[in-house]
Formats: structure tokens, C-alpha cells, sequence
């Protein structure tokens, strides 16, 4: 049995998606010989340690009642540079014009030999070369499917599973807010303030939308895969952005009436990297409606190749961090 | 009935109006003129096309006409749009002046506005329009979005394109 000390690093609805998943799956994880044990929980207020591993469950509980799993006074960056692990899962929050907590969180972490695995963006719309390098350097494993689409798999998908074909582009919705509001305000033929406003309510759309309905998220999605996939050197201000505030009810319906639903599409290749809403036939695999989300990979060998899948959402994503954690370990 | 006529010219001065003399005295309407000056044919010749609304019984004179004048008519043959397009706009698209738009892609030649289906909510609110333009070929398409793209920036107009074509 191979031990995996790990930390989790900010504590919100993907850090606890991530608790949930380890719980839910410590027997499978056991019969794959792994051991993942949890040393340190960490929250904007402190953190829950113990180098035999904490108890999840009771972090999820106290977390839920008291709003804090802080029982020590310290901090994510100390964690990482005072206590042994093997592994920090880092879900602060993201940060696209500092790289936040996240960026240092991550350069301390290679800088200690840590692995990281994050479904946090900020670090890498920014630095990607840079962390990449520094991981590289420390002999470090960096992982981060769940940055772009959430649940679904496209960073491995095409780096792993379409291993030695060459990707000529990546076209896809991958932003579940955008793609909730425009199937609504085709189906209800609302205004797009109106729908805002119901998305805000159901929680799908962040109290602060910008990032998401002006097609920033998107953008920051599509810099990760041109420089994950493409091996560009991309940063947020290379992409040519449009967002969907400007799409009107009587647009979605006359476009429908022609066969059409317009999306919010990004697009990447060597060349270009584009963010804008689209016209996509209605039958086209890229026409998926609610908060899904879908990206197609136009291979040279094997043609387009579609996946769908939850691109939000606490468990779906942490999913995504668990895949990660096991292709890490099982590998060596 | 619109028209496409290539003829080739000899590669001498004033061979042009000897062309298009013909065109207005049969009353054709010029569309395009295209001028291929660095392709002449092995029999040193400038192969030229035209674009002309007509009516069909004239053209065995408007051929007659040319030959007359010297001018070899390799192909006369009905200008057909091969390729078709949907593009949404969304914006002022009326008070802005919508015909400016479609006069600007008609006069091509190479292109036309061949339906435009517009809704307006209100006075002053933002309304949306379906244009469907047809153009020779997928060139022409591109061609002509680039011009829908410039009218667009102009107007402050969302421009939404298919999915399959270059943005
Ligand atoms: N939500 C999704 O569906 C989704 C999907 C894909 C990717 N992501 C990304 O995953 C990350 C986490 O998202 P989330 O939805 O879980 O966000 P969230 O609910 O806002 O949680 C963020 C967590 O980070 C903690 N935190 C903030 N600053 C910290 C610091 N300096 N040190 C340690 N902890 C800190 C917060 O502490 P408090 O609890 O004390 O406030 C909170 O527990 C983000 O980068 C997000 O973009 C989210």
C-alpha cells in the first residue's frame, strides 16, 4: 500500500466535492493501493491538522455548521512549507488578475518537490509557462483537468487517450452559466437581464457574472488548452473575446426558426484563439443546452471527437481532481 | 437575368472601352469587371469577366456587338451564387440604415443579400436581423464578411457567425 499524504487547500464547494469523493471512495482507492490520507484542511481562516490524517466527515460537518474548519491559526503557504506531504490539492478561489493565493500556493508547493493537482485557473491564465518550468525543474507532478470543463475530460483526453495524434483545434461551450442562459432565454423568450436574474437565483450564475457572460472564462479555458494542448505560450490578453450580454430573445428565436441556436463557442488552434457566440446547427454534437458543457477535438487521424459533460458543479469537479490524484500515483 | 461573360482582350490600349461600348448600347447594367492582367492566355491575351443584368434575348447581340469590336467571348453563362451563408446581427440594425449594409454586399457582384428577416421589439430597442447572403464561392463568403464584419465595427452592431466558417 502506497501512503499519499495530501492537503486540501481552500475548503469551498470544490474542496469539500473533493472530501465528499475521498470518503466515497477510500475502498476503491485501498484496492488500487493507494492510501490517500488528508494531513491538513485549509480555509481562508485556518486549518484542521493531523499527520495521521483528519477526519473528513467531521471537517465537512464542522464546515457546514461553523463556516470554518479553522482550529489552528495557519495558513495554506505555511502548510506547504512546514509540513511533510506528497500531494496539495489546491481549490482556493481564482484569481485571474494576481494568480491570488493559488500562484504562490503552487510555486511553494514545487518548490518543496510537492505534486499539485487544482481546479484552480488564475494560476495558469497567467504563469502557465513558468509553473510548468518550476514543477518540471522540482521533478513535481502538476495536474489540472479540472481548470477547464469541469467533469469533463478534455486536457487529458487529449494528451493521454489521443496520445500521438495531432490536434489541429478545440471548439466548445465551456461555460455552463452562458450556456444556461441562452437555452433559457430561448425556451422562456426572455430577456437576457430576466434569465441573469433567475441564473443568480438558482445559483448557477455568480453573484458577480462578468467573468462568465463576458466570455473572460472562457478565454481563460481556452489560454490553458493553447498551452496544455498546443504547447503555445498564451496569456488572457491574446484571445479575442465576445461575450453574450448583447444576445437578444428575437435573435435566438429567428436563428432557431433557420435550424440554428446561437452559443457562447471558444476556439483554439496553433493560430487563433477565439471566444464569440455562434451560430451551431441544431443537430451539430456542439449544440448541448442547460449547464452542460462540450468540447469537440478535430484530430488528424481520427477525425472530430466530441465529449460532454458537467462542466460545474462540487462533486462533478472533484471528480475531475480524483482522476488526476490516481493517474499521478498508480502511475509509479 | 444576371450574366458572366469572360473575353479576352488584346493586350493593348483602349481595348476596355471596346468591351464596354457594346454593354451600354444594348443597355446591360455593368455589375463587375474582373481584370486578370498578370494571367494572359498563350495567345497573349487578358482574360477579363464581367457581371451584367441583362435580359436574356439580348445577349446573342451584345455577343455580335463584341466580336464585332474585335473582342474574342470565350464563355457567356447565368451567374449562379453556389454558396450560401446565415449571419445574425444584432444592434441598432434599423436606424442605422440596413440598406446601406445590403447595397454594400449586392454591389459586389460577387455576392448578394438574398433574404433579410428583421425583428423589432419596439421603438429604440435593440433589434435582430437574419441575413442570408449567396456568393459564388466559399471566397466570395469570406469576402463578404469581411465587409459585414467592417459595417458591423462601424455600426456597433454583434455580428453572430456559424460555427463552420472563419470569424
Ligand atoms: N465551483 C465550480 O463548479 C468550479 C468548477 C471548476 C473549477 N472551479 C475552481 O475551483 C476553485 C474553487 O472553487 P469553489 O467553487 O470551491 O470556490 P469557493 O466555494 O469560493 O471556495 C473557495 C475556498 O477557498 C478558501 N480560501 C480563500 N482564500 C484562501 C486562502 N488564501 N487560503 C486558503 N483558503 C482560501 C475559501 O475559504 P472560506 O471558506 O473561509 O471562505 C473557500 O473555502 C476556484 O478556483 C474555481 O474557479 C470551480
Amino acid at each position: 500500500m502506497k501512503t499519499v499524504r495530501c492537503s486540501i487547500i481552500g475548503f469551498g464547494a470544490i474542496g469539500q466535492g473533493v472530501a465528499e469523493v475521498l470518503l466515497m471512495k477510500k475502498e476503491y482507492l485501498e484496492n488500487m493501493g493507494l492510501d490517500v490520507r488528508v494531513i491538513a484542511v485549509v480555509d481562508s481562516r485556518g486549518a484542521t491538522l493531523s499527520p495521521e490524517g483528519v477526519d473528513l466527515a467531521d471537517c465537512l460537518a464542522r464546515k457546514r455548521e461553523k463556516g470554518t474548519v479553522a482550529q489552528e491559526k495557519i495558513t495554506g503557504l505555511e502548510v506547504i512549507k512546514s509540513i511533510d506531504h506528497e500531494l496539495v490539492i489546491e481549490t482556493t478561489p481564482t484569481n485571474i488578475e494576481t494568480g491570488g493565493a493559488g500562484l504562490q500556493n503552487m510555486l511553494a508547493a514545487f518548490e518543496k518537490g510537492l505534486d499539485v493537482v487544482t481546479s484552480n485557473k488564475g494560476p495558469l491564465t497567467l504563469k502557465y509557462r513558468e509553473l510548468v518550468e518550476t514543477a518540471k525543474a522540482a521533478g513535481s507532478k502538476f495536474r489540472f483537468e479540472a481548470t477547464v470543463g469541469g467533469s469533463m475530460p478534455v486536457i487529458n483526453f487529449a494528451k493521454e487517450v489521443l496520445a500521438g495524434n495531432n490536434i489541429r483545434s478545440i471548439k466548445g461551450i465551456l461555460n455552463g452559466t452562458c450556456n444556461y442562459i441562452l437555452t433559457r432565454m430561448l425556451e422562456e423568450r426572455a430577456s437576457y437581464t430576466d434569465i441573469l436574474a433567475e441564473s443568480m437565483e438558482l445559483g448557477i450564475a455568480e453573484t458577480d457574472p462578468t467573468y462568465d457572460v463576458e466570455g473572460i472564462d472562457t478565454a481563460c479555458k481556452l489560454v490553458i488548452l493553447a498551452n496544455a494542448i498546443f504547447g503555445l505560450d498564451t496569456t488572457y490578453e491574446d484571445v479575442d473575446v465576445t461575450g453574450i450580454t448583447k444576445i437578444t430573445p428575437e435573435a435566438l428565436e429567428m436563428a432557431y426558426e433557420n435550424g440554428h441556436v446561437i452559443k457562447l463557442i471558444g476556439e483554439v488552434s496553433r493560430d487563433r484563439i477565439h471566444v464569440a457566440p455562434r451560430l451551431v446547427p441544431i443537430n451539430h454534437p456542439l449544440a448541448v443546452g442547460g449547464t452542460l458543457n462540450v468540447a469537440s477535438l478535430d484530430t488528424e487521424l481520427a477525425g472530430e471527437i466530441t465529449v460532454t459533460g458537467r462542466g460545474a458543479g462540487s462533486v462533478e469537479t472533484a471528480s475531475a481532481i480524483l482522476s488526476d490524484l490516481v493517474s499521478i500515483y498508480r502511475e509509479q | 437575368m444576371r450574366v458572366s461573360m469572360d473575353i479576352e482582350l488584346k493586350d493593348v490600349p483602349g481595348q476596355m472601352l471596346l468591351a464596354l461600348q457594346p454593354l451600354s448600347e444594348c443597355r446591360a447594367n455593368l455589375i463587375t469587371v474582373l481584370h486578370h492582367h498578370q494571367k494572359l492566355t498563350p495567345r497573349k491575351t487578358v482574360p477579363v469577366q464581367l457581371v451584367l443584368e441583362t435580359r436574356p434575348e439580348n445577349i446573342p447581340d451584345i455577343k455580335a456587338r463584341l466580336e464585332e469590336n474585335g473582342i474574342k467571348v470565350v464563355r457567356v453563362g447565368e451567374h449562379r451564387f453556389r454558396e450560401s451563408i446565415n449571419v445574425v446581427l444584432i444592434g441598432h440594425v434599423v436606424h442605422t440604415g440596413i440598406q446601406d449594409t445590403i447595397d454594400e454586399i449586392d454591389k459586389t457582384g460577387f455576392a448578394e443579400v438574398a433574404d433579410l428577416t428583421l425583428s423589432m421589439p419596439g421603438i429604440d430597442m435593440i433589434s435582430s436581423a437574419l441575413i442570408k447572403i449567396n456568393a459564388l464561392g466559399k471566397e466570395e463568403i469570406q469576402k463578404s464578411l469581411n465587409i459585414l464584419k467592417e459595417v458591423s465595427a462601424k455600426k456597433d452592431l454583434l455580428m453572430v457567425l456559424p460555427i463552420d466558417v472563419q470569424a
